[in-house]
């Protein structure tokens, strides 16, 4: 057990002062690290518990997807069948199931034949799993059924999630903060983290909107109050302003807000209100010119996520493919619009279901105290390894430095997040990294007692000890493994320091104790094992 | 210079010397364990595990009636860290403005000596949306006066989610070691180290429920920590068994026992000091976000874990049968295995 060959020993050593040396990106300014090769600009990174900042946990609202969906299949299945000009009645939904009655008998296949033509197959015409998005089938009685399947309904949410999540990077790309994560996490959510952001209220209130901008006209043939009281037309809604003003609007939307290519906030040049101007492209240009043109003096509405925003009345045509909104905004609220206007719309709301906001204040207590921490810890151990052990405390001392050392060129490495509870794994380590040294020196203990020679004895103390090492240690690892998979954030941290802290630990007890040992005994010869 | 400063490098240049007295042999190393220690241990078999059932009874008891001090991670809610920006803390005035919101059940609790204040604000009614004004409208009402250090929003969703997790993981834990085990020792073993386990978890949680500690995210960490090291020291004296029933073919179970213990006690003393002693800074200066977290390890690993390995988890391999027939008293241990010195 005691002897090494040359190349061993340097290797055990090399190995050991490279990993520590990763630690080194870490503590350069970011200039410096960006001078370095590209394989070495890896750091390591404080958590958010650290630094301050926001993380945000938002949930697509599936079942607003899901009804979004089964809305836009009526839809389209009025569109065609109109454009096919086949008679139908009763056009409803039923859960997830559009139905629909065929007036004569003799169309239906034709009506079976253009209705299947909206159903796609999923993931597209490659990949076949022959499942299809919607299951068109003739219930008997001229009824004509189109039911979305659930893989059909998996797809829709996993595109408005991903959708979503570029809608949502743009949003915050807007804000101009720095190194933002956002990334998808399970099925239908995504997590925000934004280091440094201290009041998360203006994020929040971007990343709530759904942003749908509608421009539509007013419907004038009913008083809204009326309309209220009594049936609506069914080509029209009753929506409100941020006044709670009703008005009646036209279901038909002229221009949508996928039509802006740019929104800017200003000033409106005669009354100083803050405004939003915006440009529509060519297309949406086109059909706004048409529709002003055909109604001047009527009132259109300018729609944000179904409440009216305001409600002009068109003096002339306006061609020239731009325009503006005012509603009383504040500058701030002028602000926000644009960006949202910029950003495009959400598909689906989002819903916040987790906010954890760390000021930078308690980040850098938080810092302080896990520092305070790990010295004080540190110092403890190392003065009571001195005591009881000596010269081997001391090499205890060296190998648990060096463990420490390559837990953090480990988590340098790896880019790793270091938070509160990380740090604690680290202070624990540091306690029970000894404990290989203590059952190894123990065991020497025994054997020397038992009669053996010094060297016999190290070398069976070694030996012996090093099998219980790998048991007790893979107890407490297969612990850190669980804890890493069903954690989040900062108790996540702490896992994978503990992990990794383990495997120093068996790497440090296994190779680099035995080796300061050895080379001990070749070079003192000692008569006396000194534990 | 303040009189805490002397006191501080004092005693950093004391212990100094002390070290170098020590490593240049001047005092003598620290023998916490006399090496000569024949502890009867198996003796107090019959006290310990009543003892140890008649505790987790009571603790579990304990959790039944009382439960745990759940935290917003698995209650749902809001928790808000304030500090005062000036002058000392008033809480009363605080909770009174707090409490007139309307926003159910408010908690203050005041921590540290810089005015700071933790604000727990039970979930509201409605679903996700209805946590999201809680936080503005606390803002409102306390205005400028304070700083705003830390703020948690956790829905009713993701809490009953966490807590889901959390039970799952536990339980994972457990059966992941105990299959480990099975694979190295016999099946008596494992069964021995789950029941201890099972044992320790038992009485952590019935502390976590007198004490009405925070429960949160870090205490599942906590339990699971725990988990690991108490199974480390259960597995350090296991390995030692092991290794004693093939040296002693004749031995009886209950002396072998107590060769063990007494062989890996010094180790087993040892580390929990250095693990107390890392657990004992984190105590002192890691601050009130771990507190819950460093106490309920403490207890765990330093008080529980040490016991259950000695008290239950040896002992217990005598009720599962190990060594059946063994009886002779005294026996000389047939030689050990020579130990070949050579290059590995």
């Amino acid at each position: 057990m005691l002897h090494f060959s040359r190349w061993k020993a340097l290797a055990i050593l090399l190995s050991s002062l490279i990993i520590c040396l990763f630690t080194v990106p870490s503590l350069m300014s970011p200039q410096a690290v960006q001078s370095l090769p590209s394989f070495l600009q890896r750091k390591l990174v404080l958590g958010l518990d650290l630094q301050g900042g926001s993380h945000i946990l938002l949930e697509v609202d599936s079942n607003a997807v899901r009804k979004e969906r089964v809305e836009t299949l009526r839809d389209d299945v009025r569109r065609v069948l109109r454009d096919a000009r086949l008679g139908y009645s009763n056009l409803t939904i039923q859960g997830m199931t559009v139905q629909v009655r065929i007036r004569e008998q003799a169309d239906i296949p034709e009506a079976l034949r253009r209705l299947r033509e909206l159903s796609a197959p999923i993931g597209g015409l490659l990949s076949g799993t022959g499942q299809r998005d919607v299951e068109v089938t003739d219930a008997g009685g001229g009824v004509i059924q189109l039911g979305i399947t659930d893989a059909g309904i998996t797809q829709r949410i996993r595109q408005s999630v991903e959708q979503s999540i570029e809608i949502v990077r743009r949003r915050i790309d807007e804000l101009g903060t720095v190194e933002p994560l956002i990334q998808r996490q399970g099925d239908d959510r995504i997590l925000v983290q934004v280091p440094g952001l201290q009041d998360p209220t203006r994020l929040k209130s971007l990343l709530g909107q759904t942003a749908k901008l509608t421009f539509r006209m007013v419907d004038l043939t009913m008083n809204p109050q009326q309309a209220l009281e009594g049936r609506a037309p069914p080509e029209s809604e009753v929506l409100f302003s941020r006044e709670k003003q009703p008005y009646l609007i036209e279901r038909r939307v002229v221009v949508s807000g996928e039509d802006l290519v740019d929104a800017q906030p200003g000033f409106d040049q005669r009354s100083h209100e803050p405004i939003v101007s915006f440009r529509f492209n060519t297309a949406g240009g086109r059909r706004f010119a048409t529709a002003t043109q055909e109604n001047v003096g009527k009132p259109f509405a300018i729609i944000l996520d179904n409440e009216v925003i305001s409600a002009p009345t068109i003096r002339e045509p306006i061609t020239g493919g731009s325009g503006q909104i005012s509603g009383s905004f504040t500058v701030q609220q002028a602000n926000d619009l644009a960006i949202l206007l910029r950003a495009g719309a959400l598909p689906a709301p989002l819903t916040i279901i987790e906010e954890r906001t760390v000021g930078p204040g308690l980040g850098q207590d938080s810092i302080r105290a896990g520092v305070n921490a790990a010295y004080f810890g540190t110092a403890l151990v190392i003065v009571f390894m001195i005591v009881t052990y000596g010269l081997f405390g001391l090499f205890a001392n060296v190998a648990v430095a060096v463990n420490v050392g390559m837990i953090l060129g480990i988590l340098s490495f790896l880019g790793a997040t270091l938070t509160l509870p990380g740090i604690c794994g680290i202070v624990l380590t540091v306690g029970i990294a000894v404990d290989s040294n203590v059952l190894i020196y123990e065991r020497i203990r025994e054997e020397l007692r038992g009669g053996r020679t010094p060297i016999a004895a190290i070398d069976a103390g070694f030996s012996r000890a090093l099998a219980t090492i790998l048991d007790s240690n893979i107890t407490t690892f297969i612990a850190a493994a669980v804890l890493f998979f069903i954690g989040t954030g900062a108790v996540r941290g702490f896992a994978v320091t503990l992990g990794i802290g383990i495997l120093t630990t068996l790497f440090t007890a296994f190779t680099l104790t035995r080796l300061i040992v050895a080379m001990w005994v070749r070079w003192w010869r000692p008569r006396t094992v000194p534990v | 210079m303040t009189t805490t400063t002397i006191l501080i490098y004092g005693g950093i240049a004391a212990v100094t010397v002390l070290c170098f007295l020590v490593l240049f042999g001047v005092i003598p190393h620290l023998r916490l364990v006399p090496d000569d220690t024949k502890f009867d241990f198996m003796r107090f078999r019959r006290v310990s595990f009543p003892v140890s059932a008649a505790l987790s009874i009571f603790a579990l008891l304990f959790y039944f009636t009382h439960g745990l001090n759940f935290g917003i991670d698995f209650k749902g809610g809001t928790l808000i860290e304030v500090q005062q920006k000036a002058g000392k803390v008033d809480i009363g005035p605080m909770r009174t403005t707090l409490d007139g919101l309307g926003l159910g059940e408010v908690q203050l609790q005041e921590f540290g000596d810089r005015g700071g204040v933790l604000i727990r604000i039970s979930q509201q009614p409605g679903g996700e949306q209805a946590q999201q004004g809680v936080v503005e409208k606390v803002k409102k009402a306390l205005g400028d006066t304070v700083e705003y250090r830390r703020v948690e929003v956790v829905g009713p969703r993701v809490s009953k989610e966490l807590l889901g997790y959390g039970t799952i993981g536990i339980v994972v834990a457990i059966f992941a070691i105990l299959i480990y085990l099975w694979f190295r020792f016999e099946w008596q073993f494992a069964l021995g180290a789950m029941i201890a386990n099972v044992h320790d978890l038992v009485l952590t949680i019935g502390f976590m429920s007198i004490t009405q500690i925070d429960f949160d995210l870090t205490s599942i960490a906590a339990l699971l920590t725990i988990l690991g090291y108490s199974l480390n020291d259960t597995v350090v004296i296991y390995d030692r068994i092991r290794e004693m029933l093939r040296r002693y073919k004749k031995l009886s179970m209950a002396d072998l026992l107590n060769i063990s213990i007494n062989a890996t006690l010094s180790r087993s003393i040892i580390t929990h000091v250095t693990v107390a002693a890392a657990l004992l800074a984190l105590l002192l200066f890691g601050g009130h976000a771990i507190h819950s977290f460093t106490a309920t390890m403490m207890f765990g690993v330093v008080l529980v874990g040490t016991y259950t390995s000695v008290f239950i988890a040896s002992p217990i391999l005598i009720y599962l049968g190990v060594g059946v027939g063994r009886t002779a008293h005294i026996e000389t241990p047939e030689p050990a295995a020579p130990v070949v010195a050579g290059n590995r």
